[in-house]
Formats: C-alpha cells, structure tokens, sequence
C-alpha cells in the first residue's frame, strides 16, 4: 500500500503509512501496555535475564494513569515505620470492601510496596525528605525522614514526589535492555493453534502513526493494560481535563483477554462517579477533603468551619487529632469523605471526616454556601504538604493545577479553593445523573481472574495493575508488576517454540483494518468513533445503570446487538490515529457486553458491589457473597458463568513466600 | 457599518474544548517535543523547525500537562482549561473572588 496519505482537507499525513506491513517481535517475555505496571513487569522479567518486548499504545516515559504523577505509595505495611502487617492491613483493606477485593494482589502490596519504593530510590526517585522542607511535621520521621499520610500512628500510606517516576521507570527498562515499542495499540492475543481457551503465546498490534500491524511472540505474554472507562459516559465536550484516568484507558486488554477465553470477575461492579463526570472539574483541582486533600479545613461562605467527626460520630475538637485512630480504634483507613461516599467501608476502619449531616444542617441555615478549602488556616507545614507537595507530585497536578492555579494568582496563604462537591452540601454532589457512572475510573473494579503467579485461567497469560480484579492503586501496580515479571520471566524459559496459527493471525488483520474500508457517503449511516461510542454509553445509562432487573438487562444486550451489527461494523476511520480510536470503541463494546453478561448472572443485590437488582431486593443474602465469574462461550457473544469462594486464596505468607523465594 | 475581517469562510463547527494549549510562536522552536510527549497525540509534528506543531485532535486531551512539564522552552507551550471548568477562589482577607484565567 501508499506510504503516504492525504488527509480530508488536502493535507499529507505527517507519518508514513504502512497498513497491511507487518512486523515481528519475538522474545522471552512480551509486556502488553507500559503504564506503571508494564514498565514494573518490564524491569521485573528483565533483572531475572529475560529477553524483554514492552509494548505501549502510547509513549512509555509519560504514559498510563500513572505517568503524569503520583503523590502517595498506598499499604507499604513493609517499612520500617508501619505500626500494622502486611498481612494485617490486607485483610482490614478485603473487610473494608465487604470481602470484594482480590487478596492475592493486595497481600503483594502490602508486602512488597516499599521494597518496590526502595527500588524507585536507587533509579533516582525521591522517596524522603532530604531536603529537610517538612523537619519537625508530625507526618515526618526524622530517623529516616519518610513523610507519611492519612493515619500518623499506623503509618502505613507515604507521601512521595512521584511526578518524575515515569521517566526513571523507562529509563531503568532501556538500561536493562528491555526492547519498548511505543505508539503500538495491542489489538489481540495469539493462541497456540489459534483455539480460544489455548495458550497464550502472542499478541498483534497496530501502530497508531503509520498504521503497521505487528505480531509480538513470547514464551510468556504479561497483559498490564488498564480498565474500561467510557461505558457510561463519553462527551468529547465535557470530559478531558475532569478524567481521573487517561482517555487512552479504555479497557482494551479486558476485551482481548475475554475473546481469548479468560475468566473475569467482579464484571457487575460499577458505581456512581460524580467525581470524574462530565460535569465535574479538574481531578484534585477544587476544594474538598479527601485523598490528596485531607485533612483540610472546610468552611463556609461565611468563613464558618465545619466541624469534623470520628468513626465514633464524636466531634474532633482538636486539629491533630484528624490524624488520629478515634478511641478504640487500632488504625484508620483513609477518611475525608461526607456521609453518601461511594465506598460504604467499615465503621472500624473509617477514617475522620466532615459531619455526615452538612446537607441537613445547610437547609436549616447553620452553614451558608458556598464552601470553601481553607488551606490559609491549616498549620504551616500541612498546607505547604498539600499544595507543593500533594498537589504537584499526584497525578496530573503539577502542570494543571499547581503551576496553572498559581500562575493565575492563587495563593495557598491568602485564598480559599472553592468545593464543588458539596454546593448541595453532600459530598456526592446530589443528584448523581445515570451519566455520572463509571466501571473503571475509580475504586476497586472488576477485571481478569489470576492465581498467585498473577497467571490467569489461560497458561501462558499474566496480568497486573488494574488488569486483574479487585484492584487497584500505583503501588499496587508497582508491587504486582515488578513480582509478575519474575513469575512469567520463570514460566518462559520452560516454554517450547509455538507456532502461530496463519489463520488467526488473518482473521485478526482483518478485523483491525477493517474502519479503513468503511466511509461516509450519501445514503450510508456510517459514522465515526465519537458517536458510536456516545450511542453505547446511551444504552449502558438506560438499561444497564440503576436499578436494574432481568428486563432491562435483556434490553441493553438487546440494544448492544443491535448497534453491533448495524453501526459497528460500519465504523469510519481514514487515518492510522482514528483506526486506534475506533478500535477503542470496538473494545468498549466487547467490554460493556461482559458487563452485562456480568449483571444477569449476579441474581443478588449486594452493597459493595453497588448493585441494585429489582427483581432480587434483598441486600447481601449469605448464599451470594461469592465471587460470580463469566468467561466467553466461545461461540458468539454469549458467557459461560462460574463462581468462586469469597476467599480464594489460601493463607497469604506462605503463598507469597513459596513464590519470591 | 463597517465588518473587518469579513472573509466568508465554509468551514465546520470546530470541536470543544478547542484550545487545550497555547503555543507562544515566539519562544516555541518547533521541536517536537510536545509531540512526543503527548499521551493521547492530540498533534502533529511541526512541518519544519520554527514552525508550530498543529493540535489535530484538540477534544481528546486530558490536560496532562506533560507536553508543559516536559517542555525545553519555558513559556512555549501553556495549558488552557475549558472555560465551563475553570475554577473560583476567594480571597479571605478581602472577599474577592477570582478564577483561574
């Protein structure tokens, strides 16, 4: 084919053009994304000697919900300064989700992420205070001079300046001689003799510039790609800066991972998302509490503070003690949040927050919107930790809000950042739209199946990061990723030369290039990538948001059906860039289908999943507090349904030992 | 009445939010950087040096901010937040209120 292209407008397309040229990878172990855990696996099998191939849809310095910051290493219960186990902590964080998180992934956590941080500090990330900015914070621990978070006794939770991870990461790959190939879109998995439910032993690409297919052999496949996002909400004109993760994140590797015949669980988990909805703002960017925020003093527009409770319901009279374990209570996990956030947790894990009853007592006229952050009345050194240090290293902070905020005159000692979350007084913002919904941009999500290798029910085939189930956090992907290398790097060596199946490889390159072939014309209803992705996010808010029942269930796999075999397959692209976004839509599609396979199989309401059966009202009945688990028939669209014990995983150190030793 | 810059274009509805950055053509090189840097690839490359990069896909930022962080040439490349989610401030010495511009 052309090597050039011409764009709508006349234009030359700036890269070469090479669809249909293909290209082969071939190494020990193939890495399948290059976000925080990609680049972790990546180090991981390469410090085990293994031949290392990272491919990344995007560019791997910068890349992933990671790439742009993070400000605190979560459940690092293995430094020296943590009052609580590793073993402790992830059953409280497990109990905490009513049982609904993966205990295999965060025992590696747990036990592992400071070692991973330790790691992150000899590749010339800055992990402590040496510059001495907070000595004397009764955050800081002067021996070591590490900066913790949240609860100052348990110390569990650190405060690090994580803008420039990403680059060191990569940096570290390219000295260990891992082999990144940038700008490639994994687009499927290659399976022994091309049979669904086979071992993995490949994968195939497009190149998201030049359009080249290409093919990536291993002896072990590791899938560190994110989750869905864009299920339920999709608006090219409200979305982009309040995104919590990268647009990129679509879910792609959840979708490759079904059409191979992996098993999935925890598909029936989404919840509301006021936070990163189309109508809200920048992540981290406004006034509030929590997270990156807390423990910050809320007032009113009157400059009335509003006052803070305990686990116990008991006012906070004194500031440090937000930083406290309530009377009685061991330790606390997070806190900040009002009484109708989203994680519903345990009264004896609740960290401190604001009073429960501020919606009520608005009305009543004792505190008068709006809202403000106060950082100009918090103690020196906690605003100066949470704007600079928070708000600078977390996520996108640092050009975004720290430096775009400060440019335009804010000023952490003389103003006060408005809330948007509680204009309505709660800190949901009330009323929460069916829009405002998401599956993966936030919290504990569903996703692929693992065993302690993090290998899934397909040999051959390993996740970490957000890929697996009931995950999440950048530790977390850290600490899976550097210990799933290690285990697939194991896994290949004992691996004979497969031989890819033509046939799949054909049906493939087919299936991918096929947006080139479509076009907008009179009298044809193709469209592109935006609008298709709006009309599935359409069906997911009716049938699929809550409450829900069987019939409504049955709508929306009608209704995706339907525009599957009407509008999908009609999909316009007419450049390599709009190929990988259709391609993304495609993958959405495939997603939103397991979520709703998902869905009908789950015959139970259930609290911490966030899921509301109509037709099934009881709360939480014993007989289904189990993990529902869904893999593909392999014939169609339809899903074989399985189940699993709520505790899968055996006992945790000996599992973990057996494994690193 | 007299309208300047009266050229009567047919042209599309461009997509919001349009102008996701800023580029000052006097200290931008048209290195590419940016480019590189960007996780969604909202650009293409500067055609040649000195020139600017075009955002081709405006609506597909996340307003990361790396093309920024990432940036050889301090003031070339400036992010700018849609207008609907720009937020407010208030002063608490004084009550006056601001916004991020």
């Amino acid at each position: 084919m052309s090597e050039t292209l011409e764009t709508a407008n006349g234009e030359v397309w700036p890269y070469p053009v090479r669809y249909g040229q293909v290209k082969k990878f071939e190494s020990d172990v193939v890495i399948l994304g290059g976000g925080i855990a990609g680049v972790w696996a990546a180090i991981g099998a390469a410090r085990q000697g293994a031949k290392v191939v990272l491919v990344e849809k995007s560019v791997t310095a910068r890349s992933g919900a990671g790439g742009a910051g993070c400000d605190h290493w979560q459940w690092a219960a293995d430094n020296p300064c943590s009052s609580v186990g590793p073993e402790e902590l992830t059953q409280a964080l497990i109990d905490n989700q009513g049982g609904y998180r993966n205990g295999i992934s965060t025992y590696i956590q747990c036990a592992s992420a400071y070692q991973a941080l330790l790691e992150m500090e000899q590749m010339g990330g800055k992990v402590r205070d040496v510059d001495d900015e907070f000595k004397g914070a009764p955050f800081r621990d002067e021996a070591t001079k590490l900066l913790f978070a949240y609860d100052y006794d348990a110390r569990f939770v650190l405060r690090v300046w994580g803008n420039d991870y990403k680059p060191l990461l990569r940096k570290e790959c390219r000295r260990l001689g891992v082999k990144i190939v940038d700008r490639v879109s994994v687009t499927g998995l290659l399976t022994k003799d091309g049979q669904a439910g086979a071992q993995v032993i490949g994968a195939t690409g497009v190149n998201t510039r030049t359009g080249e297919f290409n093919l990536f052999k291993a002896g072990a496949v590791i899938s560190c790609m994110s989750r869905p996002q864009r299920n339920w909400t999709f608006s090219s004109e409200m979305r982009g800066v309040s995104t919590f993760r990268p647009p990129t994140n679509v879910g792609n590797g959840h979708a490759m991972a079904w059409r191979a015949g992996a098993e999935f669980t925890m598909m029936e988990k989404s919840m509301r998302s006021p936070f990163a909805s189309p109508y809200s703002y920048p992540s981290y960017g406004v006034g509030n509490a929590i997270n990156t925020w807390f423990a910050c003093n809320v007032v009113d527009a009157n400059g009335k503070e509003i006052p803070w409770v305990d686990c116990n319901g008991e006012v906070i009279t004194e500031f440090d003690k937000r930083y406290r374990p309530a009377k009685g209570q061991k330790f606390f996990i997070m806190g900040g949040g009002s009484s109708s956030h989203p994680h519903p947790g345990l009264k004896e894990h609740a960290g401190p927050k604001l009073i429960p009853d501020l919606a009520e007592r608005m009305q009543n006229g004792e505190f008068v919107p709006p809202f403000y952050a106060d950082l100009t009345s918090m103690p020196d050194h906690e605003r100066r930790v949470i704007w600079g240090l928070n708000v600078g290293e977390e996520g996108k902070t640092r050009i975004p809000i720290l430096q775009t905020y400060s440019e335009a005159g804010f000023d952490p000692e003389q103003d006060m950042l408005q809330t948007y979350d509680f204009l309505r007084g709660s800190g949901m913002r009330e009323p929460v739209t069916p829009q405002e919904r998401t599956f993966g941009e936030q919290g504990i999500c569903g996703g692929m199946v693992v065993d302690w290798d993090l290998m899934s029910t397909l040999p051959g085939l390993f996740g970490a990061g957000d890929l697996i189930y009931g995950s999440q956090d950048h530790s977390h992907a850290a600490a899976t990723g550097r210990y799933v290398g290690r285990r697939a790097a194991l896994f290949a060596v004992a691996q004979e030369n497969a031989h890819f199946s033509q046939d799949q490889i054909e049906a493939e390159m087919e299936r991918v290039y096929a947006p080139l072939g479509n076009s907008i014309e009179n009298g044809n209803p193709a469209m592109d990538w935006k609008e298709l992705n709006a009309a599935l996010c359409r069906v997911m808010q009716n049938y699929c948001s809550e409450p829900k029942n069987a019939e409504l269930l049955g709508l929306a796999e009608t209704w995706l059906d339907d525009i599957a075999e009407n509008e999908a397959h009609k999909m316009v692209a007419d450049n390599p860039h709009k190929l990988m976004r259709a391609l993304d839509v495609l993958d959405i599609l495939t997603c939103d289908r397991m979520i709703v396979h998902a869905c009908k199989a789950r015959k139970a309401s259930n609290t911490h999943l966030h899921f509301n059966r109509l037709d099934y009202p009881e709360m939480d009945p014993p007989e289904w507090h189990k993990w529902i688990t869904i893999r593909s028939d392999g014939e169609g669209n339809g899903a074989k349904v399985g189940e699993m014990p709520i505790a899968p995983w055996g006992d945790f150190e000996s599992n973990y030992q057996d494994r690193i030793s | 009445m007299q309208i300047k810059n009266s050229q009567v274009l047919r042209t599309p509805n461009a997509p919001t939010p349009g102008r996701p950055v800023l580029f000052d053509p006097d200290i931008c090189t048209g290195c590419n950087i940016c480019v590189h840097f960007c996780m969604e690839d909202i650009f293409l490359p500067a055609p040649e040096k000195g020139e600017l990069p075009q955002i081709l896909y405006p609506e597909e930022c996340w307003y990361c901010g790396n093309c920024v962080d990432d940036c050889p040439e301090p003031g070339a490349i400036a992010l700018n937040h849609p207008l609907m989610q720009r937020v407010r401030w208030k002063r608490k010495a004084t009550g006056e209120h601001f916004r991020v511009r």
